[in-house]
């Protein structure tokens, strides 16, 4: 089995011998077949739960399968994405951010607010206020070693709170001029793509090289992996820590600017429970929740596949809008447990 | 503000301890309710009257019922994000089977909460999932399954004898202030003098060392997060009285962070191996009566958020200075 | 043999080559003082390092030698006195800067990232760029199995570090080490987890090391390992500076003498081990009886038999199922088929629970993560599996658990401010006394131990010993799991020997020996040593690489899933129980 195989194959695509002949320099042992499949099925399953559904829905229902609803879930979709794309870095660092829901929703009346000055002001705004935000959260969990998860309900409080004192306890819309180019970025399309799913896939594709392609992203791998072990090989823990949390707190605070421009106002109401429909997305797209491993793509997956989810429960008019939740919670049951199970069963193939 | 209030820079030596974080984590808490008692006491017309601590306590009691089940998840190093949709499932399963007695619909609604936690329980011990994951699908669907169920509708509630929990008294303390009170000591009792507790508290303190001396591991965890869904269905069915009506699509919103930081406020470390239930009770009456003071200042919504969010942090701070030494 | 690309010359590498003949030492510290609160665990400590050699670092428990690690490494800071490398002061704020003047440090529990590739923990850092400032992966793997052959070792670079064997991680940070240039390389308990062929593949790296002239700092308790590789020792105790000087010369007994700081005629009179020197009258009818015990890739029908008042040694190398096999008896590992009885009465579905029920206890492998419960007190740790038995309708009795707990602090002399004292607060060999009480109050018939002397100090090593004795005596049936061998065949009063997940072989009365022992151990047909089809093309003294996933990790922590990994805080290797805190 091992004599012949690998020498003129690479490597990539030879998965079958354990183990080679020591005498040859060249070959070198592979992962089984089925450890491999298995890490496949870990990693894009979501993606064919999501073809199989859109596959379905196509079928049951024409409406679905058009353009205009494609676009419609897309558009939907990228706020979520953006904010999930921070919370997957976050989560492989094995932290958490609870309070992008409130910072999104800051971001969108900062975003508002400041837009009346052009367009830079409106997004410098709030990624400003909302990127110090995240650095907050970020000293505070890095340096002052404080749990994540507490710090950013903190600050999911804070958030809110400052929303709140900046719109009169809420009672103040600050609205986006209209035709402004602000307006235009939340509303505008390049053939026929709307610029907010152009701005999330921009950011998907930065996101997947960072995370896998630069010593950053390895780095943030590490600490999520073994945080002592990153520490004892150098590895700028806190920093990376740090970053990531503003990294979060700026995506989400931009993600809020974008869906005011498209709204045209800086909603106060939006935004509460998002992190945890970020979280939802992101721990279905494959990424584990203790940090150390996880992907750019299935988060994306994640993502279109809640919002899939939403619009299929609004194609079907008779059912109350209440099973959306419903299902989204059953999906993330389902999609979890699975995940557990084949993880497991990975490790005794 | 009331958060410098609480740290009092030491005068004489005597007051030396009060240099040491340990001395925050344990008593901290007390000292921050008695600090704003007296603020209170001293700035705050009408503030000190039966009438108004006799509101505070009925509005507290609900989020301490939650807390207090939150706090025995904390102590087994888990959480518990759906306790919020549990109360709404409650809410909305209590006028449904109200026509059947006021006995049947009450333990429908709690026989509810009770299988949340026994899902939430399966899900963490059996499947090894992570408790935020495990939790998280209630926390979503709970409530969906809830306004599914009530229609999306708010439903008046009639039945007196409901409405008597809200409202009544026993010996001048309100049912509600009394139910929580005793669940206190229950709570209190289980933890500190029972095998349960004294188990939680193990399993949470090194999970597979109280596997191997043969604890009932995943027993304990299924009723642990099952006493949780029952406590939160408890508090879904007062708050439901209080409000004489059945509002499944707001109530216990966000009740799973104020129980979260009204256990953390109180001194249980998130890491479990250690469950503080005084300290809990404590914790949610610091955050209710800081919130009415600064209502009765006539200071916003917004600060309140804020000053809440500065308690959290000097409280885990205060912890975390503890355990790093 | 050395990796080709791992030598450009360091900045500070000038200096330290010419240093073989020279006496500058690479590595110096200089009346090094370190103090926690209550405790000196430093007291005015000089100590050199020169180029080339490698030099043992020897103490109890508690002597300092982990602070003093933690001290040249930059972890710690010390009070007083300074650190030189190559002759300049130097001062590490960080671990980092430790590494990056040339010092590396192999952790006994290896401290890599477990979920991330055999070339990303290498490069992690440093990864290889290619011109558009990305990482460049293939290059990355190409050297890092470049590397790895210089060390004779085979694996795939692409590979999830977790799924490899204990030893070929350690190989792993090694190479690591090796490749940043490191002029020194201490290594803490380097073979505390390793099979012998992996030590000889270690020795022989260490031998690689000297011959480039790097320096290595050997900590280590084994005595035959430092009389076979070091050069000099150096003897800590109390945190002061005992002995230092040529290794060969120094007889054993005067080694162990100086690190005990007892007479050498009481440590000859005591023997080296707490045990009595006669055996003990075991009973004709066996207590536990294990037959045909199997799990896949595991355990392949193991039969044991365990006698009232007899010590049963059950030997074997690291991976050959004494740990599974204990873990089986008790309930905790799920077997695929097997029959255990104790006292006639067959255990229906083993639970630990219902193993303890029939009158089966163990003490576990790994203190730390499943023995004890640190925020716990005592007075809870000990009562922790007799909980039921002291409580009424699920109340627990103050009064019936005092009871019990001074029975066995007296018993077992476990220190401790009182019984509420905190077990995490307690060193290493107090805590394992606390376990012990834990399954000792159950009153059992069966007492397993699965390394009960491993990483506690000298002296609380033979008082367990010789309470292993007692209580074998007494008429309990004790299983002794023990890596150390003067332990094993001095404690044991039969040995049974597994290899590859079945029994091998058994030694009673004279057999008990050390050559007997070592001949039924490296039994070395090579289809019965391994029983994987492949080992037949493995390279002479080639590091077991491609162990099966499940075997590697899962024998050495509970959690044999990579993602339950957690790695515990403080429990980690800078050697916990020496910290005072």
């Amino acid at each position: 089995m091992n004599k012949t195989q690998p020498a003129t194959v690479p490597p990539a695509e030879a998965p079958a011998p354990l183990k080679s002949a020591p005498s040859r320099p060249e070959p070198r042992p592979e992962r089984s077949t089925g450890s491999r499949i298995g890490a496949l099925v870990q990693r894009q399953g979501v993606l064919a739960v999501l073809l199989t559904v859109i596959l379905i829905a196509s079928f049951v229902y024409p409406t679905f399968a058009s353009v205009d609803n494609a676009r419609g879930i897309t558009v939907q979709a990228s706020f979520l994405a953006i904010v999930a794309l921070g919370m997957t870095l976050v989560i492989i660092t094995g932290g958490i951010d609870l309070s992008v829901g409130s910072v999104f929703a800051l971001g969108g009346v900062l975003a508002a607010w400041a837009s009346p000055w052009g367009f830079f002001a409106a997004l410098f705004v709030p990624l400003v206020v909302c990127g110090t935000i995240g650095l907050v959260n970020g000293l505070l969990i890095a340096r002052a070693n404080m749990a994540p998860f507490i710090v950013t309900l903190a600050s999911l409080l804070a958030a809110r709170g400052i929303l709140l004192a900046f719109t009169d306890e809420g009672a103040t819309t600050y609205l986006v001029p209209k035709d402004s180019a602000f307006a235009e970025l939340g509303q505008g399309s390049v053939w026929g793509f709307g610029y907010p799913i152009l701005i999330a896939l921009a950011l998907f594709g930065a996101g997947g090289l960072l995370l896998q392609r630069t010593s950053f992203g390895q780095t943030l791998f590490a600490v999520g992996g073994s945080s002592d072990a990153a520490t004892l090989m150098g590895l700028p823990v806190a920093r990376t820590k740090i970053l990531v949390y503003t990294l979060s707190g700026l995506l989400a605070g931009l993600a809020g600017a974008l869906n005011a421009a498209r709204l045209s106002s800086g909603v106060t109401i939006v935004g509460v429970g998002m992190e945890l429909d970020a979280i939802s997305a992101v721990v279905i797209g494959g990424t584990l929740l203790i940090g150390g491993a996880g992907s750019i793509s299935g988060t994306l997956w994640g993502v279109l596949l809640l919002a899939v989810i939403q619009n299929l429960i609004n194609q079907i008019g008779s059912l109350n809008s209440s099973y959306q939740s419903v299902v989204s919670g059953g999906f993330l049951i389902v999609v979890v447990v699975a995940q557990r199970y084949l993880a497991r069963s990975r490790r005794t193939t | 503000m009331t958060t410098q209030a609480t740290l009092p820079r030491p005068a004489a030596k005597p007051l030396a301890r009060l240099r040491d974080p340990a001395w925050y984590q344990e008593y901290g808490v007390y000292a921050a309710v008695a600090v704003v008692l007296l603020f209170n006491a001293l700035f705050t017309e009408h503030f000190m009257t039966a009438d108004n601590l006799r509101t505070q306590l009925v509005q507290v009691a609900p989020i301490v019922i939650v807390a207090l089940g939150m706090a025995l998840v904390i102590g087994t190093e888990g959480i518990d994000l759906s306790v919020g949709s549990t109360m709404a499932l409650a809410a909305a399963l209590l006028p449904l089977y109200l026509g059947y007695g006021l006995v049947p619909a009450l333990l429908i609604a709690l026989l509810a909460g009770a299988v949340v936690g026994a899902i939430n329980g399966t899900l963490v011990s059996l499947v090894g999932l992570q408790p935020i994951v495990a939790t998280l699908a209630l926390f979503v669907g709970g409530r969906g399954l809830a306004l599914v169920m009530a229609d999306g509708q708010l439903k008046q509630i009639v039945n007196p004898d409901i409405l008597a929990l809200g409202t009544g008294s026993f010996l001048g303390i309100p049912t509600v202030v009394l139910i929580a009170g005793v669940l206190a000591l229950a709570v209190a009792f289980l933890v500190q003098r029972t095998t349960f507790g004294r188990q939680i508290v193990a399993i949470g303190g090194n999970r597979s060392a109280s596997a191997l001396s043969g604890l009932p591991v995943k027993r304990v965890l299924i009723g642990v997060y099952i006493l949780c869904g029952v406590m939160a269905a408890l508090a879904g069915i007062l708050a439901t009285a209080r409000l004489t009506a059945s509002d499944p699509s707001s109530l216990g919103t966000l009740m799973e962070l104020s129980a979260i930081t009204a256990v953390v406020v109180g001194g249980t470390p998130l890491n479990g191996g250690s469950i503080r239930v005084l300290g809990t009770v404590a914790g949610a009456l610091l955050m209710q009566l800081l919130r009415a003071t600064l209502v009765k200042h006539d200071l916003p919504d917004s600060t309140a958020q804020i000053a809440q969010a500065a308690i959290i942090i000097a409280a885990v701070y205060v912890a975390r200075e503890r355990r790093s030494r | 043999m050395a990796p080709t690309h791992a030598t450009p010359p360091h900045p500070e590498t000038a200096g330290a080559g010419a240093a073989v003949a020279e006496p500058v030492p690479v590595l110096e510290a200089r009346s090094v003082s370190k103090r926690f609160p209550g405790v000196v665990a430093l007291d005015d400590v000089s100590f050199a390092l020169r180029a080339g050699e490698v030099h043992a670092l020897v103490g109890e428990n508690g002597a300092g030698k982990s602070t003093l690690i933690k001290v040249l490494t930059g972890v710690y800071q010390s009070d007083e006195g300074e650190v030189r490398v190559s002759g300049q002061p130097v001062r590490f704020a960080r671990p980092f800067e430790a590494q990056q003047a040339g010092i590396s440090t192999i952790y006994q529990e290896v401290n890599l990232v477990p979920l991330m590739s055999v070339a990303r923990n290498i490069f992690l850092g440093r990864e290889p760029k290619n011109r558009f400032g990305l990482i460049d992966f293939p290059r990355m793997n190409r050297e890092t199995t470049e590397l790895l052959d210089g060390f004779g070792v085979r694996v795939d670079p692409k590979r999830p570090l977790h799924t490899l064997g204990i030893g070929t991680q350690q190989m792993v940070a090694l190479a690591r080490a090796v490749s940043v240039q490191a002029q020194v390389v201490i290594m803490d308990e380097p073979t505390s987890s390793l099979e012998p062929r992996e030590v000889e593949t270690l020795f022989r790296v260490i031998e690689n090391l000297r011959g480039q002239g790097i320096a290595v700092l050997y900590v280590s308790h084994r005595m035959d390992e430092l009389y076979r590789i070091c050069d000099r020792v150096t003897v800590l105790r109390d945190g002061r500076h005992i002995h230092t000087g040529e290794l060969a010369p120094l007889e054993r007994m005067q080694l162990v003498s100086m690190m005990l700081g007892r007479d050498m005629a009481e440590v000859r009179r005591d023997g080296l081990t707490g045990f009595a020197a006669e055996g003990h009258d075991a009973a004709r009818t066996p207590v536990l009886t294990a037959k045909g015990l199997n799990r896949r890739h595991q355990l392949h029908g193991i039969s044991v038999e365990l006698y009232a008042g007899e010590v049963l040694g059950l030997g074997g190398l690291l991976g050959s199922g004494r740990s599974e096999t204990a873990k089986a008896l008790t309930g905790a590992l799920p077997l695929d088929g097997g029959e255990i009885t104790v006292d006639g009465k067959r255990l229906g579905r083993p639970t630990p629970a219902a193993a303890i029920r029939a009158g089966i206890s163990m003490l576990p492998e790994d203190r730390k993560a499943e023995g004890i419960v640190p925020g716990l007190s005592v007075r809870e740790n000990i009562v922790l599996a007799a909980m039921p038995r002291l409580s009424k309708a699920g109340i627990v009795s103050r009064a019936k658990q005092d009871r019990i707990v001074d029975i066995f602090m007296k018993r077992l002399r476990i220190k401790a401010s009182s019984p509420e004292q905190k077990v995490g607060e307690l060193s290493g060999g107090n805590q394992q006394k606390v376990l012990l009480a834990r399954w000792l109050c159950l009153e059992p018939k069966v007492l397993l131990l699965d390394e009960p002397t491993r990483g506690i100090d000298v002296g609380a090593k033979a008082e367990v010993q010789s309470l292993i004795d007692e209580l074998a005596r007494e008429g309990l049936a004790v299983l002794l799991i023990s890596s150390d061998i003067e332990e094993l065949i001095e404690g044991a009063d039969r040995i049974v020997v597994l290899r590859g997940g079945a029994v091998a072989g058994e030694l009673a009365g004279d057999e008990v020996d050390e050559s007997r022992l070592l001949e039924v151990l490296a039994d070395h047909t090579p289809d019965t040593v391994n029983h994987t089809p492949d080992t037949v093309n493995r390279a002479p003294g080639a590091v077991l690489a491609d162990r099966t996933p499940d075997a590697g990790p899962s024998d050495r922590t509970p959690h044999a899933a990579p993602g339950d990994h957690t790695p515990e805080p403080g429990g980690k290797a800078p050697a916990g129980q020496e910290d005072p805190r």
